[in-house]
């Protein structure tokens, strides 16, 4: 505990909420249809995004997936661009031609997130290879979930990294679902963290709805980096609250969440916030009216992103043929 | 006889086909994410895995190359290998195994081993799922020698090209579009094909032959109904395979009508109006009146926005105005 400054802790607390008050802020606008992209919300798994960035410089990258509002938000990205984004507003992070499975913010250090399963673990990869080549020490970020560890691409990228020694943290979200499957249906074995074993790439295996320890087991694998010992695994064990896609189904519009209600109440008193949060107020880092004062300026903040996003206007017709090319 | 006039949605007849294929040919089987839930592929293996169970009924994990490269040596060992991807876009992992394997190895081993595969991929456009979830790439299938794709627009088709498909030797892409399966027509309950690389006439006129496949012929069929009420007489064929294609039957309705338009949903550029375009101009050149129209999608990703959205995939309107323009000069 002492060797966290408060500052720090609330910091961690702050951006994990802002995070989750975003996410949940979408449930409405969704199932009323004023959003209308795809959205895969990450409640419950804030906890990987805000250790992991917590570790990161605002000069390193990070690339996400579908399910990345999170990361797009603890690398530092602003809540107003990126609920314009979903909404498909001209003011959006990636100008309203991406939506929500494209958040893009490279000042910050966020690269880009797409929906290809594993599809953006290479290119995570050639990040770090662009450091290593210009020997900048800056380290690259790869986020990806249970799923993507069954396409082939992870193991050649895996391969090529320890090969050539690149400064890249390979993070697993094991929510232990991709979909429809469970995780025991995709893989023989599912202690993830295993697979980069035969690749002489260091790994652990991390509780990834506490912060504390997500935040300490990347602090290693950042120093393991910037020390020219990269690469580096990551297997944040986690649980989504909400559906794959849309708030509480698996399937958008239909009431088929496959998951047993047992398992999700089980999560439920896991949650990353809650916890930690209680934790911040036993051990007098926050009182409970700065919590109170913290909820209150980020119900703010993202109410006002909303306002933000519905006061922005589409894309104008004629810049359909934008962006192409530069 | 009533049996014969009994509708039946899009997905539904594909999904006849499979229970009628699989009960007849314990070699055929279905491979691919999603095919033991409703998940992606929505109602079209209703069914299948509770009659034929796990062994022939498979889902996989998100291994697209792997699964397809499976499902093709499968098909090289005895099999008749049907994989699914849910969406065009995931298929992507696996053009290693359809085009450079599957696609060429009949030809490059002198024709020792044939390779009776269906590659089944789902077309998946719109609701803002933007650039990586919404692309129709039929066409980089149809650039490649060793297979055929088949691109059904009515039920009736759907079930009847499907179980083509499964009974052909050879590699044969079947493509569907999501927009397609909720869509109801007529489907016989028998075990019936429909020949591969062989169009319909869907409607008859005199003025103008307008070419499409897949979703768009609903709009291709509602612009000639609307542009007879200006006296304009519009032929519109259903090419349903884009390859091989039935040229036969668009060069003879070109040399009565003397006016070539496609509609595709792909992209124009080297897509496949241009290449109806290409061998009508080379083999009906002296026929034609007017220059050709191609009706398409812009050059471009596909958008999020529903604002770019809606400019992005043409329609019955973009149809009828370049048809319009051409029978007017
Ligand atoms: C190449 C590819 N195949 C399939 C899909 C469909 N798909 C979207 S998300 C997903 C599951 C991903 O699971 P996981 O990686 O565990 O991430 P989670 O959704 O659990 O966060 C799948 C299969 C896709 N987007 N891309
Ligand atoms: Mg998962």
């Amino acid at each position: 505990m002492k060797k966290y400054s408060k500052d720090f802790l609330r910091q961690l607390y702050r951006t994990m909420l802002r995070i989750r008050v975003c996410e949940e802020s979408l449930v409405d606008p969704i199932l009323n249809g004023d959003v209308r992209c795809p959205v895969h919300l990450c409640s419950g798994e804030e906890a990987v995004a805000a250790g992991i960035c917590a570790s990161l410089n605002e000069t390193d990258y990070i690339f996400g997936n579908h399910r990345s509002h999170g990361h797009f938000l603890a690398k530092g990205g602003r809540i107003d661009v990126l609920v314009a984004e979903i909404y498909g507003k001209e003011t959006g992070c990636s100008r309203g031609r991406g939506g929500s499975m494209h958040l893009i913010d490279p000042e910050n250090g966020m690269m880009g997130a797409a929906p290809i399963v594993a599809g953006t673990i290479s290119l995570a990869v050639g990040a770090a290879l662009a450091s290593h080549i210009r020997r900048e020490k800056r380290v690259s970020v790869s986020f990806f979930g249970d799923g993507a560890t069954n396409e082939g691409v992870l193991f050649e990228c895996m391969n090529l990294a320890s090969l050539k020694k690149l400064p890249i943290i390979f993070v697993c979200e094991n929510n232990f679902y991709a979909t429809h499957m469970p995780v025991a249906e995709c893989r023989p074995e599912c202690d993830i963290a295993d697979i980069a074993k035969p690749f002489n790439i260091p790994n652990v295996r991390v509780d990834g709805n506490n912060v504390l320890k997500v935040f300490e087991t990347a602090k290693e694998a950042v120093a393991a980096c910037r020390d020219g010992s990269g690469p580096f695994f990551i297997e944040a064990i986690t649980y989504r609250l909400r559906g794959h896609v849309g708030p509480d189904d698996n399937i958008q519009g239909t009431h088929t969440d496959i998951r047993p209600q047992e398992e999700i109440d089980m999560w439920k008193k896991k949650d990353p916030i809650i916890n930690f949060e209680r934790y911040l107020l036993d051990n007098d880092v926050l009182s409970e009216s700065e919590v109170s004062e913290i909820k209150r300026e980020i119900d703010q903040e993202v109410r006002e992103a909303h306002v933000f996003a519905d006061n922005s206007s589409y894309p104008e017709e004629s810049e359909l043929n934008a962006y192409v090319f530069k | 006889m009533s049996l014969n006039n009994r509708k039946l949605q899009y997905s539904l007849a594909a999904n006849e086909a499979f229970h009628q294929m699989m009960g007849e040919d314990e070699s055929v089987f279905l491979i691919g994410q999603g095919v033991k839930s409703p998940w992606y592929v929505g109602n079209t293996a209703r069914g299948l895995l509770e009659r034929f169970g796990p062994d022939r009924v498979i889902d996989t994990p998100v291994s697209e190359n792997a699964v397809t490269g499976a499902a093709v040596g499968a098909a090289m060992s005895g099999m008749r290998s049907v994989v699914v991807h849910p969406r065009m876009d995931f298929m992507m992992y696996a053009l290693d195994p359809i085009i450079n394997q599957a696609a060429n190895w009949y030809y490059m081993n002198g024709g020792k081993l044939s390779v009776p595969i269906v590659f089944w991929g789902i077309i998946n456009r719109g609701g803002e799922q933007a650039a990586q979830h919404s692309q129709a790439l039929h066409t980089i299938l149809g650039h490649i020698p060793g297979l055929k794709v088949v691109m059904p627009s009515t039920p009736y088709d759907a079930k009847g090209l499907m179980i083509s498909a499964i009974k052909d030797d050879n590699p044969v892409v079947y493509i569907d579009d999501r927009w397609l399966h909720s869509t109801e027509g007529v489907v016989p309950e028998e075990i019936y094909e429909v020949p591969i690389g062989k169009g319909a006439i869907r409607r008859e006129g005199n003025d103008v032959t307008l070419v499409a496949v897949s979703f768009i012929m609903r709009h291709a069929l509602e612009a000639a109904a609307e542009l007879a009420q200006e006296n304009i007489e519009v032929e519109v064929i259903d090419l349903r395979t884009i390859k091989p294609l039935d040229k036969d039957l668009v060069l003879e309705s070109v040399k009565k009508t003397g006016r070539l338009a496609v509609a595709d949903s792909g992209w124009k550029t080297y897509g496949l109006a241009a290449e109806i375009s290409a061998f009508v101009f080379e083999e009906a050149f002296d026929s034609l009146k007017a220059p050709f129209v191609r009706v398409t999608l812009p050059d471009l990703p596909a958008p999020a926005s529903s604002a770019l959205e809606k400019l992005y995939y043409p329609t019955t309107k973009d149809i009828v105005r370049a048809i319009r323009g051409m029978v007017n000069k």
